[in-house]
């Protein structure tokens, strides 16, 4: 076995898209501008360049149609991953992905599968305004059907994109475009990272910190000045919000007594609620402390350099958040 | 067009006469209450959904929109499983969880009835696509009304189909004739601008044709014509199909039309009621019964004797389905994921 090496995120998930395409020919890659552009982020180079225009297919900016599309395709034998240039405009495409990818294996009675990916980039932080800067995966995990994975690191994006690829329905793969650059290790062999399993991303015995895609850089980060302030604090990555491993997670927090959950969706009716009322739920006679919940501010994340940070919780506030509940303050 | 040979026409006139049985027993069902929902009934568009499957190979796929029970029928699906599955019946072809709205049938190429209009117009198209990157000399057919026009994503999919010459057959089923409201020619005028839904797809270079969706010898023309444009690789079709509104489908029309009376195809006489205009100039059924008989493709006697053996068959899907199970409570989250 090869050792790993250092890979940016954006490779990562390449290496993992060349890989897949070159082990199963049923797999298209359907986007816009991703052919023999490479994507406006480069997040597609050199796919065109090894297997061509048809399976690498430029669609013009008609991202319903264009999915309705990749949907049929899905039910009639091929394996679609589709992209949405940017999270925001996962709305033009929702009605394909709720109303038909997500409900064909059940109003079929099990007789049609959709094995499809639709894998978009989201996050603040790009001075892209309100249009272009949102992280909508919370929509997508309230669609009985679909399963929805967010990874936070190299490894992790590149193993979770080939378990999404040939997984045998939709898969929704959020991408934090500015986790594109973060290199670390990463496998150079063939391997999938399960849908549905958490993991533990630092060890910790004085609270948890329950964090989603970017969130868990800041978590990390949280994590080392709480260790400062001799707060040990446990850093777990759901990995996977659907299907969400509970166990994992509730786990952690029997052990720790305390948790705070971040995420970069909007905080109302978000991610950090639905996991901070599961684990309140299974872990109620454990808990030293409400589960308490950071999140993107409930406004559209504006343009400019002062205001835009202001929106996402930093490793800051997460600490003094965390400290303050280990510390029973609140 | 040269006229349809015996056996061809034959074949159409069974699929539309299990169609139309099939929908008056779904219609009495209904009354007898043994299913409750809001349901779609294809009387009146029988020559075209007849005559379109008739062109089709059974390798073809399909998609269709909300008044699917036609198409489901007419492509030859089992009628016992799709009564039961119009009463969610556990041994429906979707096990009771799709219902009327959402029969599908793999063995048959049936790929989705999809509820939201125009929603089977991306599916069909994406199949089209599925096809012809496997280099596979088949075709996907899309069925959908009028409204369907007016819906974004059909417009989408026309481009695209017709951007990568795309094997898909778009049957738009225009029922307007008839219905509530302003119109001209089958056109709504309170509903959309166009005087003529194909100009729509021609402005992608599609090819169109308009049909009298009641006379099955045009549509199994126009429908032969575009699966043969499509298996030689010229792109998508749009054959647009008029049909006059059956006025059981409006809710102006609270009373449902009276059991289909086969021999009023020969005697006007028998015709009679609040229906009798459309019974007499637009029932498609009683037109082709009328036009197999004079063309000697078939006596009158001998179509009685089919329409009788379709009742008992459709008679025998209602038991079917009457009998059949409900699905077990335990397996409602069963196929949430593949």
């Amino acid at each position: 076995m090869a050792d790993p090496r250092p890979l940016s995120y954006r490779t990562a998930v390449l290496e993992a898209l060349f890989g897949e395409m070159r082990r199963d020919d049923s797999v298209i890659l359907m986007g816009e501008d991703i052919g023999a552009a490479g994507g406006v982020f480069k997040q597609t180079e050199g796919l065109f360049a090894e297997f061509g225009a048809e399976r690498v297919i430029d669609t013009p900016i008609s991202e319903s149609g264009a999915f309705g599309i990749a949907v049929g395709a899905a039910m009639t034998g091929q394996r679609p991953v589709f992209e949405v240039m940017f999270g925001d405009f996962i709305t033009l495409v929702m009605d394909q992905l709720v109303n038909q990818a997500a409900k064909i294996s059940y109003m079929s009675g099990g007789q049609f599968k959709v094995p499809l990916v639709v894998r978009t980039a989201v996050g603040v932080g790009s001075n892209l305004g309100p249009q272009h800067s949102q992280s909508l995966h919370a929509w997508l995990t309230h669609i009985p059907g679909l399963k929805v994975v967010m990874p936070s690191t190299p490894a992790d994006a590149k193993g979770l994109m080939a378990a999404a690829i040939r997984d045998d329905g939709p898969v929704a793969f959020f991408e934090d475009r500015m986790l594109y650059n973060v290199r670390s290790d990463v496998p150079e062999e063939d391997y999938v990272v399960p849908i549905g399993a958490a993991e533990v991303k630092r060890a910790g015995k004085d609270i948890t910190l329950i964090a989603t895609g970017r969130m868990v850089q800041t978590a990390l980060a949280a994590a080392e000045l709480l260790a400062s302030e001799e707060i040990s604090a446990e850093v777990v990555d759901p990995r996977t919000l659907v299907p969400l491993d509970v166990a994992t997670l509730v786990d952690s927090v029997k052990k720790t007594s305390r948790a705070v959950v971040v995420d970069g969706g909007y905080r109302q009716y978000g991610i950090t609620g639905e996991i901070a009322a599961t684990v309140t739920e299974h872990a109620f006679d454990w808990l030293d402390a409400p589960v308490t919940r950071l999140a993107a501010a409930d406004v559209p994340i504006p343009f400019s350099k002062t205001l835009e940070p202001l929106t996402l919780p930093g490793a800051e506030r997460l600490t003094r958040e965390a400290a303050a509940l280990v510390r029973g303050k609140k | 067009m040269t006229a349809l040979d015996r056996r061809t026409s034959l074949s159409i006139f069974q699929r539309m006469l299990m169609i139309r049985h099939f929908e008056e027993a779904v219609i009495e069902l209904f009354k007898q209450g043994r299913f409750v929902s809001h349901y779609h009934i294809y009387i009146g568009q029988e020559a075209t959904g007849g005559a379109v499957l008739e062109a089709l190979g059974e390798n073809d796929l399909i998609c269709t929109t909300h008044r699917n029970h036609g198409h489901i029928i007419g492509r030859g699906c089992d009628p016992n499983r799709a009564m039961a599955e119009i009463l969610g019946r556990a041994t429906g072809f979707n096990g009771g969880r799709g219902g009327t709205l959402h029969i599908s049938d793999p063995a048959h190429g049936f790929l989705s009835t999809s509820a939201v209009v125009g929603g089977c117009s991306g599916l069909a198209t994406g199949a089209a696509y599925g096809l012809k990157v496997r280099r596979q000399p088949h075709v996907a057919v899309g069925f959908f009304g009028d409204g369907a026009l007016e819906e974004g994503l059909v417009i989408e999919s026309f481009n695209i189909a017709a951007l990568w010459k795309l094997p898909v057959v778009y049957v738009c089923e225009n029922n307007s004739a008839g219905a509530a409201g302003p119109q001209q020619g089958g056109y709504p005028t309170a509903i959309t601008a166009t005087d003529s839904f194909t100009r729509l797809p021609a402005a992608y270079g599609i090819h169109c044709v308009k049909v009298d969706g009641t006379d099955m010898n045009a549509v199994h023309g126009a429908a032969t014509d575009a699966v043969h444009r499509c298996r030689n690789g010229d792109g998508p079709v749009f054959i647009e199909a008029f049909t006059v509104r059956w006025p059981g489908s409006s809710p102006l029309w609270p009373e449902l039309a009276t059991a289909t009376d086969l021999p009023s195809a020969w005697d006007a006489t028998r015709i009679a009621g609040p229906h009798a205009d459309w019974l007499r100039g637009h029932d498609p059924l009683l037109r082709a019964a009328r036009e197999l008989v004079a063309a000697g493709h078939a006596t009158a006697d001998e179509l009685l004797a089919r329409d009788k053996d379709a009742r008992v068959r459709i008679a025998a899907a209602t038991k079917f389905a009457i009998d059949s199970p409900m699905p077990r409570p335990e397996t409602v989250g069963d196929h949430v994921f593949a």
